[in-house]
């Protein structure tokens, strides 16, 4: 804590500059993982198992945080269950009074294990799926028996009667199997489906021709969830994330940039976001260096996109800016070259119409090869 | 609502008491609903075994306000979270 201000402190004057604390922490644990998804939003340079956090320092930072106001939090990765220590940190966010989430692809998970999990007071877990058959989920995880085992632990967790989420990843190579993806959640009794078309951060940028939907499929995403949840109301909850460089308006930034969430990165370094490591004009601060209510009020990253002043025209005057907050700083980043430009997904930026233009042309590259996520060296 | 339905907080729903921010919310898979005195009130009537009758009755006494009007408004609470998969009836 800088000049001996304590949490308590730090709150008033959050408060008093009209900052929020933070509702959900996102805990990196780790960026190994048996899978190689080509779209894992993993930082291209990956976290070496040596520069991890220790068991203890994550207790502490799990502490933090609920003394910052975090009331969930999402154990990650890469695969959270390459963490020797799962159960212990579970064990320890329980404690620290978190609503612990699990998020994994289920390799790594016995069935010993998950008893530990349930034991340790797991409060829910997200399982990913790849795709609705081996053949297809061991390609785009790149995984060979991966679908087999997830179906195993599908099977141990509803036994065990942890809540459970199907998060399926669409994108234009398994789109047509999403009908398939939802009738699994419900033979896995899952309580909700996160459909999310694939977005393109990290690993995803380099196979955006191999990964593009096409805007027809974009449509009938959206029209298969929507009956879906008039169907399904009451029995299955669908949370989805559509396909934006198909949209005419970007995706909101969170509650706005450093309002709602923050992420640790396996290295203990706090994002904004699990994508903020490419904005190059950034520095982020470090759990082993300083407290996490001081990073989460006065860090600069944190500071940087809050409220509106940085903003450029045509965000600058537009009556939407508080409600997507002119959208993705990442993808302005990516895409503008200027992490303060409005996104370029919208309409009203002068980049859309040639972004829509390269859409399609992705989205019509059939012939392109998918290119794998490495591991950390 | 029917009086005899007995509705139940299911595994991975849990009532807790924000004290950064001064109040109590409900945890649920990626949800944090933030209770006013009255969601809080009805929620912590609810143990899985008393029906939703006698917790309407419980209120109405307890809050000295008609039955009816309780077991509409605590009806529709608990059927909207229903709806969304946070509440269950045994
Ligand atoms: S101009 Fe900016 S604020 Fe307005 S809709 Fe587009 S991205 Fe959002
Ligand atoms: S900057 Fe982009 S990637 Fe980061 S939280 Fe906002 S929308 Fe998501």
């Amino acid at each position: 804590m800088m000049d001996g201000s304590t949490v308590t402190d730090l709150h008033a004057e959050g408060r008093a500059r009209g900052i929020p604390a933070p509702i959900a922490m996102l805990a990196e644990l780790t960026h190994r993982c048996p899978l190689s998804c080509p779209y894992c939003s993993n930082p291209v340079e990956l976290a070496r198992k040596e520069r991890e956090l220790s068991t203890e320092d994550w207790i502490r930072v799990f502490h933090e945080a609920a003394e910052l106001g975090v009331l969930q939090l999402h154990l990650s990765g890469g695969e959270p269950a390459s963490r020797r220590d799962l159960v212990e940190l579970v064990k320890a966010a329980r404690e620290a009074g978190l609503y612990t989430n699990l998020i994994t692809s289920g390799i790594g998970l016995s069935e010993r294990r998950m008893a530990e999990l349930d034991e340790a007071g797991l409060d829910h877990i997200q399982l990913s799926l790849q795709g609705t058959d081996a053949e297809m989920a061991d390609n785009i995880g790149g995984y060979k028996g991966g679908f087999k085992r997830k179906m195993m632990v599908a099977e141990w967790i509803k036994a065990s009667g942890i809540p459970l989420t199907l998060n399926a990843v669409v994108h234009r190579r398994n789109l047509h199997q999403l009908p398939r993806a939802i009738e699994m959640a419900l033979e896995m009794e899952a309580r909700r489906i996160e459909v999310a078309i694939v977005q393109f951060h990290g690993w995803a940028m380099q196979n955006r021709d191999a990964l593009m939907p096409t805007k027809e499929q974009a449509q009938e995403a959206s029209r298969i969830v929507a009956e879906a949840r008039a169907a399904l109301k009451g029995r299955l909850v669908l949370d989805y994330v559509p396909a934006d460089y198909h949209s005419d308006y970007p995706k909101r930034c969170m509650g706005g940039w450093g309002s709602s969430g923050l992420n640790v990165a396996p290295d203990g370094e706090v994002l904004p976001c699990h994508a903020a490591q490419t904005i190059p004009s950034l520095s982020f601060d470090n759990v082993r260096d300083r407290g996490l209510a001081d990073i989460w009020y006065n860090g600069s990253a944190f500071n940087a996109y809050r409220g509106y002043e940085w903003m450029q025209e045509p965000c600058r005057s537009c009556e939407r800016k508080t409600k997507d907050f002119g959208g993705c700083r990442c993808q302005a980043m990516a895409l503008a070259g200027d992490p303060a430009a409005t996104d370029p997904v919208c309409i009203k930026s002068p980049l859309h119409g040639e972004l829509q233009k390269r859409a399609e042309a992705f989205s019509g590259n059939d012939a392109a090869e998918l290119i794998y996520r490495g591991q950390p060296a | 609502m029917s009086p005899e339905d007995i509705p139940v907080i299911p595994r991975g729903v849990r009532l807790h008491e924000d004290r950064v921010r001064g109040s109590w919310v409900l945890l649920a898979p990626e949800r944090a609903i933030r209770l006013d005195p009255i969601g809080h009130a009805i929620l912590s009537e609810i143990d899985g075994s008393r029906s939703f009758g006698a917790i309407t009755a419980g209120l109405a006494a307890k809050y000295n306000a008609p039955e009816e009007q309780i077991a509409k408004d605590a009806g529709e609470f608990i059927e909207g979270l229903m709806n969304r998969r946070i509440l269950e009836v045994a």
